[in-house]
Protein backbone atom coordinates (compact mmCIF):
# COMPACT_ATOMS: atom_id res chain seq x y z
CA UNK A 1 0.00 0.00 0.00
CA UNK A 2 1.62 3.48 -0.99
CA UNK A 3 2.06 5.89 1.94
CA UNK A 4 1.20 9.01 1.80
CA UNK A 5 3.84 11.73 4.05
CA UNK A 6 2.09 14.80 4.74
CA UNK A 7 3.82 18.49 5.23
CA UNK A 8 6.99 17.80 3.47
CA UNK A 9 9.04 20.74 2.92
CA UNK A 10 10.23 21.66 -0.29
CA UNK A 11 14.06 21.35 -0.84
CA UNK A 12 14.42 23.61 -4.12
CA UNK A 13 13.37 27.80 -3.37
CA UNK A 14 13.63 29.62 -0.06
CA UNK A 15 10.09 29.75 -0.19
CA UNK A 16 10.70 26.36 1.67
CA UNK A 17 6.56 25.08 1.13
CA UNK A 18 5.88 22.63 3.84
CA UNK A 19 2.60 21.61 2.55
CA UNK A 20 3.96 19.01 -0.03
CA UNK A 21 1.90 15.58 0.11
CA UNK A 22 4.36 13.36 -1.43
CA UNK A 23 3.46 9.80 -2.17
CA UNK A 24 6.12 6.67 -1.56
CA UNK A 25 5.79 2.82 -3.09
CA UNK A 26 4.60 0.86 -0.51
CA UNK A 27 8.42 -0.20 -0.15
CA UNK A 28 9.47 2.76 0.18
CA UNK A 29 12.28 3.12 -2.26
CA UNK A 30 10.24 4.85 -5.22
CA UNK A 31 8.19 8.73 -5.22
CA UNK A 32 4.96 7.96 -6.48
CA UNK A 33 3.12 11.37 -6.69
CA UNK A 34 4.15 14.94 -5.36
CA UNK A 35 0.73 17.39 -4.78
CA UNK A 36 1.27 20.66 -4.33
CA UNK A 37 4.94 21.77 -5.20
CA UNK A 38 5.65 23.99 -8.12
CA UNK A 39 6.77 22.49 -11.34
CA UNK A 40 10.75 22.41 -9.89
CA UNK A 41 10.04 20.94 -6.42
CA UNK A 42 8.00 18.25 -8.18
CA UNK A 43 10.86 17.51 -10.42
CA UNK A 44 13.66 17.82 -7.36
CA UNK A 45 11.39 14.83 -5.91
CA UNK A 46 10.65 12.60 -8.98
CA UNK A 47 14.17 12.82 -10.07
CA UNK A 48 15.39 11.28 -7.28
CA UNK A 49 14.18 8.00 -7.49
CA UNK A 50 13.29 8.25 -11.42
CA UNK A 51 16.02 7.35 -12.89
CA UNK A 52 20.08 6.20 -12.51
CA UNK A 53 21.89 7.64 -8.89
CA UNK A 54 25.66 8.41 -8.74
CA UNK A 55 26.06 5.62 -5.67
CA UNK A 56 29.93 5.79 -5.02
CA UNK A 57 32.36 8.57 -5.37
CA UNK A 58 34.15 8.58 -8.28
CA UNK A 59 37.85 9.88 -9.14
CA UNK A 60 39.08 11.14 -12.41
CA UNK A 61 41.70 9.04 -14.18
CA UNK A 62 44.73 9.94 -16.28
CA UNK A 63 42.67 9.68 -19.04
CA UNK A 64 39.84 11.61 -18.43
CA UNK A 65 37.45 9.15 -17.78
CA UNK A 66 36.09 8.88 -13.80
CA UNK A 67 36.39 5.56 -11.88
CA UNK A 68 34.18 4.92 -8.75
CA UNK A 69 36.19 4.53 -5.13
CA UNK A 70 35.33 3.72 -1.60
CA UNK A 71 33.89 6.45 1.10
CA UNK A 72 37.02 5.56 2.94
CA UNK A 73 39.14 6.63 -0.03
CA UNK A 74 37.27 9.52 -1.00
CA UNK A 75 37.61 10.88 2.52
CA UNK A 76 41.09 10.34 2.92
CA UNK A 77 41.43 12.15 -0.96
CA UNK A 78 39.94 14.88 -0.11
CA UNK A 79 41.00 15.56 3.56
CA UNK A 80 44.88 15.48 1.79
CA UNK A 81 43.53 18.00 -0.64
CA UNK A 82 42.71 20.60 1.71
CA UNK A 83 45.50 19.40 3.94
CA UNK A 84 48.27 20.02 1.17
CA UNK A 85 46.54 23.26 0.16
CA UNK A 86 47.93 26.58 1.19
CA UNK A 87 44.72 28.38 1.05
CA UNK A 88 41.57 26.31 0.03
CA UNK A 89 37.94 27.42 -1.00
CA UNK A 90 34.92 25.71 0.01
CA UNK A 91 31.85 26.75 -1.80
CA UNK A 92 28.20 26.18 -2.15
CA UNK A 93 25.80 25.02 0.64
CA UNK A 94 22.79 26.25 -1.66
CA UNK A 95 21.14 23.06 -1.54
CA UNK A 96 21.94 21.05 1.86
CA UNK A 97 20.74 21.09 5.73
CA UNK A 98 21.95 23.47 8.62
CA UNK A 99 23.67 20.32 10.22
CA UNK A 100 25.57 20.07 7.03
CA UNK A 101 26.92 23.65 6.60
CA UNK A 102 28.30 23.38 10.15
CA UNK A 103 30.41 20.04 9.96
CA UNK A 104 31.81 21.85 6.65
CA UNK A 105 32.80 24.94 8.85
CA UNK A 106 34.55 22.42 11.08
CA UNK A 107 36.54 21.79 8.64
CA UNK A 108 37.43 24.11 6.73
CA UNK A 109 38.47 25.58 10.23
CA UNK A 110 41.09 22.43 10.64
CA UNK A 111 41.95 23.10 7.12
CA UNK A 112 42.40 26.86 7.48
CA UNK A 113 40.08 27.48 4.51
CA UNK A 114 38.17 30.07 2.98
CA UNK A 115 34.46 29.39 3.54
CA UNK A 116 31.83 31.16 1.31
CA UNK A 117 28.13 30.26 0.17
CA UNK A 118 26.27 31.07 -3.25
CA UNK A 119 24.54 34.58 -1.53
CA UNK A 120 28.13 34.70 -2.53
CA UNK A 121 26.97 35.54 -6.02
CA UNK A 122 23.46 36.38 -5.48
CA UNK A 123 22.21 38.24 -2.25
CA UNK A 124 25.63 39.20 -0.73
CA UNK A 125 25.08 42.57 -1.49
CA UNK A 126 22.25 42.14 0.60
CA UNK A 127 24.14 41.28 3.70
CA UNK A 128 26.39 44.29 2.76
CA UNK A 129 23.70 46.71 2.56
CA UNK A 130 22.36 45.27 5.90
CA UNK A 131 25.29 45.78 7.80
CA UNK A 132 25.19 49.31 6.88
CA UNK A 133 21.47 50.48 6.90
CA UNK A 134 19.58 47.62 8.81
CA UNK A 135 16.90 45.55 7.96
CA UNK A 136 13.44 46.49 8.75
CA UNK A 137 11.86 43.00 7.81
CA UNK A 138 9.54 41.14 9.34
CA UNK A 139 8.31 37.15 8.47
CA UNK A 140 6.33 35.61 5.27
CA UNK A 141 3.04 35.33 7.61
CA UNK A 142 3.00 38.88 8.28
CA UNK A 143 2.83 39.78 5.03
CA UNK A 144 0.33 37.32 4.49
CA UNK A 145 -2.27 38.37 7.15
CA UNK A 146 -1.45 42.19 6.88
CA UNK A 147 -0.42 43.05 3.85
CA UNK A 148 -2.33 45.35 1.80
CA UNK A 149 0.55 46.75 -0.28
CA UNK A 150 3.15 44.27 -2.10
CA UNK A 151 6.55 45.80 -4.46
CA UNK A 152 8.11 43.01 -6.50
CA UNK A 153 11.08 45.27 -7.67
CA UNK A 154 13.65 43.48 -9.81
CA UNK A 155 12.41 39.67 -8.35
CA UNK A 156 10.43 37.47 -10.66
CA UNK A 157 8.68 34.73 -8.57
CA UNK A 158 6.64 33.53 -11.34
CA UNK A 159 9.52 31.85 -12.40
CA UNK A 160 12.27 32.18 -9.64
CA UNK A 161 10.10 31.23 -6.65
CA UNK A 162 6.93 29.81 -7.99
CA UNK A 163 4.41 29.67 -4.58
CA UNK A 164 5.61 32.80 -3.23
CA UNK A 165 2.51 34.80 -5.13
CA UNK A 166 -0.29 32.22 -3.88
CA UNK A 167 1.10 31.33 -0.37
CA UNK A 168 1.95 34.72 0.82
CA UNK A 169 2.08 38.04 -0.95
CA UNK A 170 -0.85 38.07 -3.24
CA UNK A 171 -3.39 35.73 -3.41
CA UNK A 172 -3.49 34.31 -0.04
CA UNK A 173 -6.35 35.22 2.61
CA UNK A 174 -4.62 35.78 5.88
CA UNK A 175 -5.95 37.24 9.19
CA UNK A 176 -6.54 41.13 8.26
CA UNK A 177 -6.78 40.43 4.76
CA UNK A 178 -9.82 38.10 4.45
CA UNK A 179 -10.18 39.83 0.65
CA UNK A 180 -7.32 38.07 -0.42
CA UNK A 181 -6.09 39.00 -3.79
CA UNK A 182 -8.83 41.59 -3.86
CA UNK A 183 -8.09 44.01 -0.84
CA UNK A 184 -3.86 44.08 -1.95
CA UNK A 185 -2.33 46.86 -4.93
CA UNK A 186 0.33 44.91 -6.30
CA UNK A 187 3.78 46.40 -7.97
CA UNK A 188 5.94 45.45 -10.24
CA UNK A 189 9.26 47.09 -11.33
CA UNK A 190 11.47 45.43 -13.56
CA UNK A 191 12.92 46.03 -16.97
CA UNK A 192 11.14 42.94 -18.52
CA UNK A 193 7.54 42.83 -18.20
CA UNK A 194 7.94 39.37 -16.84
CA UNK A 195 5.09 36.85 -15.94
CA UNK A 196 5.25 38.51 -12.60
CA UNK A 197 4.44 42.02 -13.89
CA UNK A 198 1.22 40.36 -15.04
CA UNK A 199 -0.59 39.85 -12.25
CA UNK A 200 0.07 43.64 -10.73
CA UNK A 201 -2.04 46.23 -10.68
CA UNK A 202 1.21 49.09 -11.32
CA UNK A 203 3.79 47.80 -13.49
CA UNK A 204 6.88 50.08 -13.75
CA UNK A 205 9.23 48.96 -16.50
CA UNK A 206 12.33 50.71 -15.13
CA UNK A 207 15.38 50.97 -17.56
CA UNK A 208 18.06 48.51 -16.52
CA UNK A 209 20.67 49.19 -14.15
CA UNK A 210 18.73 52.84 -12.91
CA UNK A 211 16.70 50.86 -10.30
CA UNK A 212 18.90 53.47 -7.62
CA UNK A 213 17.80 56.74 -9.56
CA UNK A 214 14.35 55.59 -9.19
CA UNK A 215 14.64 54.40 -5.54
CA UNK A 216 15.75 58.08 -4.75
CA UNK A 217 12.93 59.45 -7.24
CA UNK A 218 10.53 57.64 -4.72
CA UNK A 219 12.45 58.64 -2.00
CA UNK A 220 12.30 62.54 -3.01
CA UNK A 221 8.28 62.52 -3.75
CA UNK A 222 7.77 61.09 -0.66
CA UNK A 223 9.81 64.03 1.45
CA UNK A 224 7.82 65.98 -0.41
CA UNK A 225 10.92 67.59 -2.77
CA UNK A 226 10.05 67.86 -6.66
CA UNK A 227 11.85 65.25 -9.28
CA UNK A 228 12.38 65.87 -12.96
CA UNK A 229 9.81 64.77 -15.71
CA UNK A 230 11.18 61.36 -16.12
CA UNK A 231 13.45 59.26 -14.37
CA UNK A 232 15.00 55.53 -15.42
CA UNK A 233 12.34 55.59 -17.87
CA UNK A 234 9.52 56.36 -15.57
CA UNK A 235 6.97 59.52 -16.27
CA UNK A 236 6.71 61.88 -13.19
CA UNK A 237 3.00 61.54 -12.81
CA UNK A 238 3.43 57.51 -12.48
CA UNK A 239 5.87 58.18 -9.97
CA UNK A 240 3.44 59.86 -7.53
CA UNK A 241 0.71 58.04 -7.90
CA UNK A 242 3.03 54.70 -6.84
CA UNK A 243 4.54 56.56 -3.80
CA UNK A 244 0.66 58.05 -2.95
CA UNK A 245 0.16 54.30 -2.97
CA UNK A 246 3.01 53.03 -0.71
CA UNK A 247 2.11 56.32 1.94
CA UNK A 248 -1.34 54.83 2.26
CA UNK A 249 -0.74 51.75 2.57
CA UNK A 250 -1.33 50.00 6.34
CA UNK A 251 0.75 47.26 5.90
CA UNK A 252 3.59 47.18 2.97
CA UNK A 253 6.39 44.89 1.91
CA UNK A 254 9.17 45.59 -0.83
CA UNK A 255 10.81 42.42 -2.04
CA UNK A 256 13.55 42.49 -3.90
CA UNK A 257 15.29 40.23 -6.41
CA UNK A 258 18.65 39.90 -8.31
CA UNK A 259 17.74 42.80 -10.49
CA UNK A 260 18.95 44.95 -7.54
CA UNK A 261 22.04 42.31 -6.54
CA UNK A 262 23.08 41.75 -10.01
CA UNK A 263 22.89 45.11 -11.42
CA UNK A 264 25.51 48.06 -11.22
CA UNK A 265 25.25 49.38 -7.76
CA UNK A 266 24.92 46.16 -6.34
CA UNK A 267 24.78 46.87 -2.53
CA UNK A 268 24.05 50.29 -3.15
CA UNK A 269 20.61 49.17 -4.89
CA UNK A 270 19.47 47.27 -1.51
CA UNK A 271 20.67 50.09 0.64
CA UNK A 272 18.77 52.93 -1.14
CA UNK A 273 15.68 50.55 -0.64
CA UNK A 274 15.98 49.98 2.59
CA UNK A 275 16.50 53.78 3.21
CA UNK A 276 13.08 53.99 1.25
CA UNK A 277 11.60 51.33 3.63
CA UNK A 278 12.42 53.54 6.56
CA UNK A 279 11.19 56.67 5.09
CA UNK A 280 7.76 55.19 4.77
CA UNK A 281 7.45 54.10 7.98
CA UNK A 282 7.35 57.71 8.92
CA UNK A 283 3.87 57.15 7.39
CA UNK A 284 2.81 53.63 7.68
CA UNK A 285 4.14 50.48 8.41
CA UNK A 286 6.14 48.87 5.65
CA UNK A 287 9.39 45.91 5.80
CA UNK A 288 11.40 44.89 2.75
CA UNK A 289 12.50 41.00 1.90
CA UNK A 290 15.27 39.54 -0.01
CA UNK A 291 13.75 36.98 -2.13
CA UNK A 292 16.46 34.41 -0.92
CA UNK A 293 17.02 31.80 -3.93
CA UNK A 294 17.49 28.03 -2.56
CA UNK A 295 15.53 26.64 0.14
CA UNK A 296 18.05 26.56 2.46
CA UNK A 297 20.29 29.79 1.04
CA UNK A 298 19.71 31.63 4.25
CA UNK A 299 21.37 28.74 6.72
CA UNK A 300 25.07 29.57 6.20
CA UNK A 301 24.36 32.69 7.08
CA UNK A 302 22.54 32.32 9.98
CA UNK A 303 24.80 29.10 11.04
CA UNK A 304 28.28 30.75 10.11
CA UNK A 305 27.13 34.36 11.67
CA UNK A 306 26.95 32.05 15.31
CA UNK A 307 29.62 30.17 15.02
CA UNK A 308 31.98 33.10 13.71
CA UNK A 309 29.95 36.00 13.28
CA UNK A 310 30.10 36.53 9.38
CA UNK A 311 27.54 35.70 7.08
CA UNK A 312 29.58 34.62 3.76
CA UNK A 313 33.27 35.20 2.65
CA UNK A 314 34.87 34.02 5.68
CA UNK A 315 38.88 33.63 5.42
CA UNK A 316 39.57 31.45 7.74
CA UNK A 317 42.95 30.69 6.85
CA UNK A 318 44.12 32.02 10.72
CA UNK A 319 41.69 29.20 11.38
CA UNK A 320 39.83 30.38 14.45
CA UNK A 321 40.01 33.89 14.13
CA UNK A 322 37.58 34.61 10.79
CA UNK A 323 37.54 37.86 8.68
CA UNK A 324 35.20 38.85 6.21
CA UNK A 325 36.06 41.11 2.80
CA UNK A 326 33.84 40.75 -0.28
CA UNK A 327 36.05 41.65 -2.96
CA UNK A 328 39.14 40.12 -1.35
CA UNK A 329 37.28 37.33 0.67
CA UNK A 330 34.82 36.11 -2.42
CA UNK A 331 35.17 33.39 -4.41
CA UNK A 332 34.82 34.93 -7.78
CA UNK A 333 37.14 37.43 -6.90
CA UNK A 334 39.54 35.15 -5.18
CA UNK A 335 39.48 32.65 -8.41
CA UNK A 336 40.46 35.60 -10.77
CA UNK A 337 42.77 36.61 -8.85
CA UNK A 338 44.43 32.54 -8.30
CA UNK A 339 44.46 33.00 -4.61
CA UNK A 340 42.90 29.80 -3.82
CA UNK A 341 45.03 26.10 -4.59
CA UNK A 342 42.23 24.08 -4.23
CA UNK A 343 38.13 24.04 -4.36
CA UNK A 344 35.25 22.26 -3.02
CA UNK A 345 32.26 22.58 -4.74
CA UNK A 346 29.24 21.58 -2.26
CA UNK A 347 25.25 21.48 -2.94
CA UNK A 348 25.22 23.88 -5.73
CA UNK A 349 27.22 23.77 -9.48
CA UNK A 350 29.67 26.14 -9.85
CA UNK A 351 31.00 24.81 -13.23
CA UNK A 352 27.30 26.34 -14.73
CA UNK A 353 26.86 29.22 -12.28
CA UNK A 354 30.01 30.99 -11.99
CA UNK A 355 31.46 33.19 -15.21
CA UNK A 356 33.11 30.38 -16.99
CA UNK A 357 36.62 32.95 -16.56
CA UNK A 358 36.40 32.07 -12.76
CA UNK A 359 35.57 28.23 -13.73
CA UNK A 360 39.03 28.07 -15.39
CA UNK A 361 41.31 29.74 -12.61
CA UNK A 362 39.55 27.47 -10.47
CA UNK A 363 40.12 24.39 -12.54
CA UNK A 364 44.04 24.90 -12.07
CA UNK A 365 43.52 23.35 -9.07
CA UNK A 366 42.07 20.10 -7.40
CA UNK A 367 38.16 20.45 -8.10
CA UNK A 368 36.07 18.48 -5.25
CA UNK A 369 32.47 18.40 -5.52
CA UNK A 370 29.94 17.11 -3.07
CA UNK A 371 26.56 16.97 -4.38
CA UNK A 372 23.83 14.03 -5.62
CA UNK A 373 23.41 14.59 -8.84
CA UNK A 374 25.68 15.03 -12.29
CA UNK A 375 25.95 18.67 -12.66
CA UNK A 376 28.84 20.94 -14.73
CA UNK A 377 31.05 21.05 -11.69
CA UNK A 378 31.02 16.69 -10.69
CA UNK A 379 31.66 16.68 -14.97
CA UNK A 380 35.16 18.72 -14.23
CA UNK A 381 35.98 17.63 -11.23
CA UNK A 382 39.23 15.40 -9.60
CA UNK A 383 36.93 13.50 -7.36
CA UNK A 384 32.48 13.86 -7.21
CA UNK A 385 31.21 12.56 -3.89
CA UNK A 386 27.79 11.61 -3.69
CA UNK A 387 25.60 12.46 -1.15
CA UNK A 388 21.82 12.18 0.14
CA UNK A 389 19.47 14.47 -1.31
CA UNK A 390 18.45 17.02 2.31
CA UNK A 391 14.11 17.06 1.99
CA UNK A 392 14.09 13.87 0.34
CA UNK A 393 16.63 11.48 1.73
CA UNK A 394 18.22 13.65 4.67
CA UNK A 395 16.35 15.56 7.14
CA UNK A 396 17.41 18.49 8.91
CA UNK A 397 17.17 22.30 9.65
CA UNK A 398 16.25 24.97 6.89
CA UNK A 399 16.15 28.56 6.96
CA UNK A 400 13.28 30.11 5.08
CA UNK A 401 13.97 33.41 2.97
CA UNK A 402 12.23 35.30 6.44
CA UNK A 403 14.97 33.64 8.65
CA UNK A 404 12.34 31.16 9.60
CA UNK A 405 13.72 27.83 10.90
CA UNK A 406 12.06 24.72 9.59
CA UNK A 407 12.76 20.97 10.48
CA UNK A 408 12.67 19.65 7.04
CA UNK A 409 12.16 15.48 6.71
CA UNK A 410 12.97 13.00 4.64
CA UNK A 411 10.33 10.58 2.79
CA UNK A 412 12.35 7.72 1.64
CA UNK A 413 16.00 6.27 2.40
CA UNK A 414 19.18 7.41 -0.05
CA UNK A 415 20.53 4.73 -2.17
CA UNK A 416 22.13 2.12 -0.35
CA UNK A 417 25.82 3.12 0.85
CA UNK A 418 24.77 6.97 0.14
CA UNK A 419 25.94 9.46 2.83
CA UNK A 420 24.28 12.62 3.83
CA UNK A 421 26.61 15.99 3.82
CA UNK A 422 26.71 16.07 7.40
CA UNK A 423 28.26 12.63 7.81
CA UNK A 424 31.11 13.34 5.41
CA UNK A 425 32.31 16.31 6.57
CA UNK A 426 32.55 14.64 9.97
CA UNK A 427 34.57 12.23 8.46
CA UNK A 428 37.14 14.14 6.16
CA UNK A 429 37.08 16.53 9.68
CA UNK A 430 38.60 12.99 11.03
CA UNK A 431 40.46 12.30 8.60
CA UNK A 432 41.89 16.02 8.73
CA UNK A 433 42.87 15.32 12.61
CA UNK A 434 44.53 12.34 12.17
CA UNK A 435 46.79 13.51 9.53
CA UNK A 436 47.79 16.41 11.52
CA UNK A 437 48.52 14.13 13.97
CA UNK A 438 50.48 11.80 11.64
CA UNK A 439 52.58 14.73 10.73
CA UNK A 440 52.84 16.14 14.71
CA UNK A 441 54.56 12.49 15.09
CA UNK A 442 57.03 13.03 13.00
CA UNK A 443 58.03 16.42 14.23
CA UNK A 444 56.39 18.28 11.18
CA UNK A 445 53.67 20.12 12.23
CA UNK A 446 52.47 23.00 10.35
CA UNK A 447 54.02 26.22 11.95
CA UNK A 448 50.61 27.94 13.10
CA UNK A 449 50.85 31.69 11.65
CA UNK A 450 51.72 34.45 14.30
CA UNK A 451 49.22 35.99 16.21
CA UNK A 452 47.00 32.58 16.41
CA UNK A 453 45.72 31.20 19.22
CA UNK A 454 47.60 27.62 18.27
CA UNK A 455 46.91 26.17 21.89
CA UNK A 456 42.94 26.39 21.35
CA UNK A 457 43.92 23.66 18.56
CA UNK A 458 43.09 19.67 19.76
CA UNK B 1 20.21 45.69 -42.35
CA UNK B 2 22.76 45.67 -39.56
CA UNK B 3 25.92 42.90 -39.68
CA UNK B 4 26.09 43.62 -36.01
CA UNK B 5 24.07 45.17 -33.00
CA UNK B 6 25.25 46.02 -29.38
CA UNK B 7 22.64 45.19 -26.83
CA UNK B 8 22.30 45.20 -22.91
CA UNK B 9 22.34 41.81 -21.67
CA UNK B 10 20.98 40.35 -18.50
CA UNK B 11 20.92 36.96 -17.74
CA UNK B 12 18.30 35.67 -14.81
CA UNK B 13 16.22 32.32 -13.66
CA UNK B 14 13.54 31.20 -16.21
CA UNK B 15 10.96 28.73 -14.67
CA UNK B 16 11.67 26.34 -18.01
CA UNK B 17 15.49 26.51 -16.97
CA UNK B 18 14.87 25.91 -13.36
CA UNK B 19 12.63 22.98 -14.10
CA UNK B 20 15.21 21.71 -16.74
CA UNK B 21 18.18 22.42 -14.49
CA UNK B 22 16.42 19.48 -11.75
CA UNK B 23 16.01 17.10 -14.55
CA UNK B 24 19.87 17.89 -15.16
CA UNK B 25 21.89 20.01 -17.01
CA UNK B 26 22.98 17.15 -19.84
CA UNK B 27 19.25 16.58 -21.17
CA UNK B 28 17.85 18.09 -24.04
CA UNK B 29 15.14 19.76 -21.89
CA UNK B 30 18.08 22.29 -20.32
CA UNK B 31 19.65 22.50 -24.01
CA UNK B 32 16.52 23.98 -25.18
CA UNK B 33 15.92 26.25 -21.98
CA UNK B 34 19.11 27.42 -21.70
CA UNK B 35 20.79 28.05 -25.00
CA UNK B 36 18.53 31.09 -26.13
CA UNK B 37 18.44 34.36 -26.51
CA UNK B 38 15.84 36.75 -25.88
CA UNK B 39 15.30 40.26 -27.77
CA UNK B 40 12.98 42.75 -28.57
CA UNK B 41 11.68 42.88 -32.04
CA UNK B 42 12.55 45.93 -32.90
CA UNK B 43 16.27 44.63 -33.01
CA UNK B 44 15.47 41.11 -34.26
CA UNK B 45 14.21 43.19 -37.64
CA UNK B 46 17.30 45.61 -37.30
CA UNK B 47 19.37 41.57 -37.77
CA UNK B 48 17.19 40.67 -40.24
CA UNK B 49 17.19 37.33 -38.09
CA UNK B 50 14.29 34.64 -39.39
CA UNK B 51 12.42 33.13 -36.28
CA UNK B 52 15.15 30.89 -34.21
CA UNK B 53 17.74 31.82 -35.93
CA UNK B 54 21.14 31.21 -34.17
CA UNK B 55 23.35 34.28 -33.57
CA UNK B 56 26.47 34.98 -31.92
CA UNK B 57 27.03 36.84 -28.58
CA UNK B 58 30.03 38.19 -27.56
CA UNK B 59 31.11 40.11 -24.42
CA UNK B 60 34.67 41.42 -23.32
CA UNK B 61 34.98 37.93 -21.84
CA UNK B 62 33.50 35.78 -24.50
CA UNK B 63 31.31 34.54 -26.73
CA UNK B 64 28.37 32.28 -27.09
CA UNK B 65 26.69 30.81 -30.32
CA UNK B 66 22.73 30.73 -29.14
CA UNK B 67 19.19 31.04 -30.39
CA UNK B 68 17.27 33.87 -30.75
CA UNK B 69 13.64 33.02 -29.92
CA UNK B 70 10.61 35.51 -29.02
CA UNK B 71 10.38 35.68 -25.50
CA UNK B 72 6.84 35.16 -23.47
CA UNK B 73 7.91 37.95 -20.89
CA UNK B 74 9.00 40.93 -23.09
CA UNK B 75 11.52 43.83 -22.64
CA UNK B 76 12.56 47.09 -24.45
CA UNK B 77 14.55 47.52 -28.01
CA UNK B 78 18.13 47.40 -26.34
CA UNK B 79 17.94 45.27 -23.68
CA UNK B 80 18.09 41.14 -24.17
CA UNK B 81 17.71 38.02 -22.02
CA UNK B 82 19.59 34.94 -21.67
CA UNK B 83 18.61 32.59 -18.99
CA UNK B 84 21.29 31.79 -16.09
CA UNK B 85 23.11 29.06 -17.10
CA UNK B 86 26.05 27.65 -18.84
CA UNK B 87 25.67 29.39 -21.92
CA UNK B 88 24.95 33.18 -20.26
CA UNK B 89 28.01 32.31 -18.37
CA UNK B 90 30.10 32.16 -21.47
CA UNK B 91 29.96 35.64 -21.77
CA UNK B 92 29.00 36.86 -17.81
CA UNK B 93 32.12 38.97 -16.95
CA UNK B 94 33.75 38.25 -13.37
CA UNK B 95 33.99 41.47 -12.42
CA UNK B 96 32.20 41.82 -9.04
CA UNK B 97 32.51 45.66 -8.34
CA UNK B 98 34.10 44.33 -5.07
CA UNK B 99 31.19 42.28 -3.84
CA UNK B 100 31.72 39.02 -4.75
CA UNK B 101 28.68 38.87 -7.23
CA UNK B 102 29.35 38.62 -11.28
CA UNK B 103 28.05 41.27 -13.44
CA UNK B 104 25.02 38.96 -14.72
CA UNK B 105 23.12 41.53 -15.28
CA UNK B 106 23.55 44.98 -17.44
CA UNK B 107 27.33 44.29 -19.61
CA UNK B 108 27.19 45.33 -23.30
CA UNK B 109 27.25 42.45 -25.97
CA UNK B 110 27.03 42.30 -29.89
CA UNK B 111 24.98 40.45 -31.47
CA UNK B 112 25.19 38.98 -35.38
CA UNK B 113 23.81 35.85 -36.69
CA UNK B 114 26.03 33.15 -36.23
CA UNK B 115 26.10 31.75 -39.80
CA UNK B 116 27.04 27.97 -40.52
CA UNK B 117 27.57 27.57 -36.55
CA UNK B 118 25.87 25.57 -34.08
CA UNK B 119 25.12 25.74 -30.35
CA UNK B 120 27.50 23.58 -28.54
CA UNK B 121 26.26 21.54 -25.77
CA UNK B 122 26.51 22.47 -21.51
CA UNK B 123 29.14 19.67 -21.20
CA UNK B 124 31.34 21.33 -24.23
CA UNK B 125 31.28 24.54 -23.28
CA UNK B 126 32.91 23.56 -19.27
CA UNK B 127 34.61 20.40 -20.15
CA UNK B 128 35.86 22.25 -23.32
CA UNK B 129 37.06 24.94 -21.49
CA UNK B 130 39.35 22.83 -19.09
CA UNK B 131 40.49 20.92 -21.55
CA UNK B 132 38.68 17.81 -20.33
CA UNK B 133 36.05 17.67 -23.68
CA UNK B 134 36.97 14.34 -25.66
CA UNK B 135 33.64 14.70 -28.24
CA UNK B 136 30.17 13.12 -27.79
CA UNK B 137 30.91 10.27 -25.76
Amino acid sequence: MPKKVENVGCPYCGVCCDDLVVTVSDDGKKILEVENACAIGNQIFHHATGGERIRLPRLRQPDGSYKEISYDEAVDYAAKVLHNAKKPLIYGFGSTNCEGMAAAAKVAEKAGAVLDNCASICHGSSFLAIFDNGYPSCTLGETKNRADVIVYWGANPAHAHPRHMSRYSIFPRGFFTGKGHKSRKIIVIDPRHTDTAQVADIYLQVKQGHDYELFDAFRAVVRGHEIPDVVAGIKREQILEVANILKKARFGTIFYGMGLCHSDGRNHNVDIAISLTRDLNDFTKWTIMAMRGHYNITGPGAVWSWQYGYPYCLDLTKRDIAHMNPGETSSVDLAMRDEVDAFFNVGTDAGAHFPIDAVKHLKKHPWITVDPNICMASEISDLHIPVGIVGVEVPGIVYRMDNVPIQYRKVIDPPEGVISDEELFERIHKRLCELEAEEAAKGQVKAAPEGVRAESEP
Amino acid sequence: MANRITLNMITQRSIEEGVAMEKGKTTPEYFEACSIIEMHDDDVKALGLVPNQLVRVTSECGSVVVKAVRGRQSLYSGLAFIPQGVWANQVVPPRTQATGEPQYSGFPVTVEPANGEKRKSALELVQGAVGLWRGDQ
